[in-house]
């Protein structure tokens, strides 16, 4: 047999192939799924169900921090006397908490949900493409980060329970710490490679897979956010695998890459050969890190655009310099990371260096932040949940984001640094920015990925509630932090007589928090609701003119019923002279 | 349904999404081994006394195994253009010696390794031993990973020849661009960690 033939018997037998596989099986539609909707709800969902273990973690720490060595016998019975014995918590389990909700709500929650759940549905759809470049990769991305939580998740049973040295996992403190640090290692190893792996498939697809007539300058800014979001997963978190191989060896194999000589431990000098360097963890951690808060915030950016644009009925105010700045920001952000190192005692030229940097990268953020804000001018605005998480944003990110400056600069950092002014700060950027950003999302794209709308009443429940509530949480952190209260105390304060003046604002936040999560009920009963009852709408409920309202809701395997092709720029809404009053992208 | 641009080059781009994704795993690799070596740069610097690493290691068989993999990268480019020109059993007659070379380098890593071990060096006694630990053990795990894909396609995957030989050729070159990677990063690890 000739090889043309060859090659058509192979083709025709793919073509039977593909009809006998009309209906994959439970586990091939919902567990191995190589489909990126699939996959992208997955991450979605999984990032959710992390995000709110995270909060729960949280929870517990605002009970000792309100009311410190206060027993709660309930939670004593649940968490076990190696935690909590008689209700009242041990500064160890405080640690694990801390450590654990911090690593948690980053790698395993926001991460996920941002680039692994919005990234995963929308991207591909946005682009016109009928799935991700690499759909088995995809999957095997996905599989990694789940291997990743369970880790992490079950190292809360190993004795001497989870990782206790802070999300950062500062060395030496990390390298003599329990064996939950080992775990937490060996799941950030496989959260590295599933971010590798998505980053990859992003790349690859945005630049190989967009329709016909998609050229850069005429994707959503959304897309654009993701894919500068990837080349900092692709290029900041191998910095941090090379630092956690070494610590791990520092921990498993006796070496001391961060240990330095002379250590004493509860009296006993440690027996490695010593000449380690403390702060070379530090420099490579915070070379990923400082990344990655800028991970965790363009994929809001990316959303909250996308839904302005499609709320005030306009195209967004200065495009072009917005897709610029995000490349600067990403460019930047490799190059500002010592400013969270401010107090280790760094000489001034490289303090002078690092501000310097950090100052400049707050340009490009305020440029997106204003445009967007001067897109919302003039504009005949609709107030649905979306929009309203969106415009939340813009006001909770500009908070988050100004209060970063004098952290930025060496000589008001110094005082500020250890104290919960650095809390507050950074939890206005991410809770109630990105998660805002990201809650906008859940709402705007759930019509296209189940073909109803969720509740509005509902909605606006969650919003109005959970915006107070962010507010009441984190405003009076500031007073705390401005007042000289440090963050890395396990009983909030208590102990300090200089602190007694601001420490009822502990119980403030707390209380805020707590209330918070009730209103978080909304949300989680709007979303399963809804799934089978909320409204039906069409393709394109929100007369939006981005590719991804062409597919059918939800989108069939291969997304599209014809292959979608690009006309003009992404936001021609209110185009004067025009006969309708949205052109989308995907219409000639 | 089907990826477009897995076999044939998207004309814009020039690319496959084989070929744009190889680079930016290296890109990635490029920053995880550069982590490294600014680590061995730091840890380095931060000591008083560093040993020359002619003193510690075994300068001669570092040689032989610098050119054992220099030449299995030699067989790896002429195992792709065999294929290019169609000759398969040259193929499998190149690409298996790329992968039987890739053995014996580790079969000397394997030597020098026991011979350390025996000598009481483990990675805890200094942190020279430390990195030289690190360091080759990270290469070697990438050298295991290039030659299972090498295997793969030299046994199993190599089914796809008949089916679509451009696609096979594309997958060949691009596992031999991982496999350069993997040689270049030893070129850098010898005079690192052997001679200076």
């Amino acid at each position: 047999m000739s090889q043309t033939t060859g090659t058509v018997a192979a083709g025709g037998a793919h073509v039977a192939h593909a009809a006998h596989h009309e209906e994959p099986g439970f586990w091939r539609t919902y567990v191995f799924s190589t489909d990126h909707k699939v996959i992208g709800i997955q991450y979605a969902v999984t990032g959710l169900l992390f995000l709110f273990f995270g909060f729960s973690l949280m929870m517990l720490m605002r009970y000792q921090l309100a009311y410190p060595g206060t027993a709660f016998p309930l939670l004593g019975k649940i968490l076990g006397d190696s935690r909590m014995p008689g209700g009242i918590m041990l500064p160890d389990f405080y640690n694990e908490l801390g450590a654990m909700h911090g690593t948690i709500m980053v790698f395993l929650g926001v991460v996920p949900l941002a680039v692994g759940g919005f990234g995963n549905f929308v991207l591909p759809l946005q682009i016109g493409a009928p799935d991700m470049a690499f759909p088995r990769i995809n999957m095997a991305s996905y599989q990694c980060f789940f291997l990743g939580g369970v880790t992490m998740l079950a190292s809360f049973f190993v004795p001497g329970g989870a990782a206790q040295s802070g999300w950062t996992s500062y060395a030496p403190l990390s390298v003599i710490a329990s064996q939950g640090q080992t775990f937490w290692l060996i799941g950030m190893i496989f959260l590295i490679t599933s971010s590798l792996l998505g980053a990859v498939n992003f790349i690859t697809t945005t630049i190989q897979l967009r329709a016909k007539g998609l050229t850069f300058m005429r994707f959503p800014f959304f897309v654009w956010a993701q894919f500068v979001t990837s080349f900092l997963l692709l290029l900041a978190f191998p910095p941090l695998e090379a630092a956690g191989i070494m610590q791990l060896m520092d921990r498993v194999a006796g070496t001391s890459f961060f240990l330095p000589s002379g250590l004493v431990v509860s009296g006993q000098a440690l027996t490695n050969a010593g000449g380690g360097n403390p702060l070379l963890w530090q420099h490579l951690f915070w070379f990923l890190a400082h990344p990655e808060v800028y991970v965790l915030i363009l994929p809001a950016f990316g959303i909250v655009a996308e839904i302005i644009a499609n709320n005030t009925r306009k195209p967004l105010w200065g495009y072009k310099p917005m897709v610029y700045s995000l490349g600067f920001l990403g460019f930047m952000s490799f190059v500002v990371w010592a400013h969270h190192m401010f107090m280790t005692g760094m000489g001034t030229a490289m303090a002078a260096f690092f501000q310097t940097t950090t100052m400049i990268i707050s340009i490009p953020s305020v440029v997106i932040l204003t445009a967007l804000i001067l897109s919302l001018w003039g504009g005949s605005i609709r107030y649905n949940t979306p929009m309203l998480f969106a415009l939340g944003f813009l006001p909770m990110f500009g908070i988050g984001g100004l209060t970063g400056l004098p952290l930025g600069l060496n000589v008001s950092d110094i005082p500020l640094h250890d104290t919960y002014y650095v809390i507050a700060h950074f939890h206005y950027v991410v809770a109630p920015g990105t998660i805002f950003g990201l809650f906008a999302g859940i709402y705007y794209w759930y019509p296209k990925a189940t073909g109803r709308k969720m509740n509005e009443t509902l909605g606006k429940i969650h919003f109005w509630g959970s915006l107070i509530c962010m507010n009441v949480i984190f405003m009076p952190m500031f007073k705390l932090g401005l007042a000289g209260v440090s963050r890395r105390l396990f009983d909030g304060g208590a102990s300090y007589a200089f602190a007694a003046p601001v420490l009822h604002l502990n119980v403030v936040s707390s209380w805020g928090a707590w209330i918070m999560a009730l209103f978080q009920l909304p949300f989680i009963i709007n979303f399963f609701w809804s799934i089978r009852h909320g409204q039906k709408v069409g393709d394109n409920p929100w007369e939006a003119t981005t590719i991804e309202w062409s597919a059918p809701s939800p989108p069939p395997h291969g997304n599209f019923l014809a292959p979608p092709q690009a006309y003009r720029g992404p936001y021609e809404y209110s185009v004067p002279g025009a006969a309708k009053g949205f052109q989308p992208q995907f219409e000639a | 349904m089907e990826i477009p641009y897995t076999v044939e080059v998207r004309r814009d781009t020039g690319l496959t999404n084989g070929k744009i994704g190889i680079w930016l795993f290296l890109a990635s690799e490029v920053m995880l081994f550069g982590a490294l070596f600014a680590s061995y740069i730091l840890i380095r610097t931060g000591m008083p006394v560093w040993p020359r690493g002619d003193t510690i290691l075994n300068v001669p068989l570092a040689t032989f195994n610098t050119i054992v993999l220099i030449s299995s990268s030699v067989t790896m480019v002429m195992a792709w253009a065999s294929l290019k020109r169609n000759r398969f059993g040259t193929f499998r007659v190149y690409l298996g010696s790329t992968v039987l070379l890739g053995g014996v380098f580790l079969l000397v890593k394997y030597f020098e390794y026991s011979h350390k071990f025996e000598n009481g060096l483990f990675p805890r006694t200094s942190n020279f031993l430390a990195l030289y630990f690190t360091l080759t053990g990270l290469h070697m795990l990438h050298v295991i990973g290039g030659m299972a894909v090498n295997a793969y396609l030299w046994g199993p995957g190599a089914k796809l020849w008949k089916t679509n030989p451009e696609w096979f050729t594309n997958r060949v070159e691009n596992s031999g661009l991982f496999w350069h990677f993997v040689d270049l990063v030893w070129i850098f690890l010898f005079p690192t960690l052997y001679l200076l």
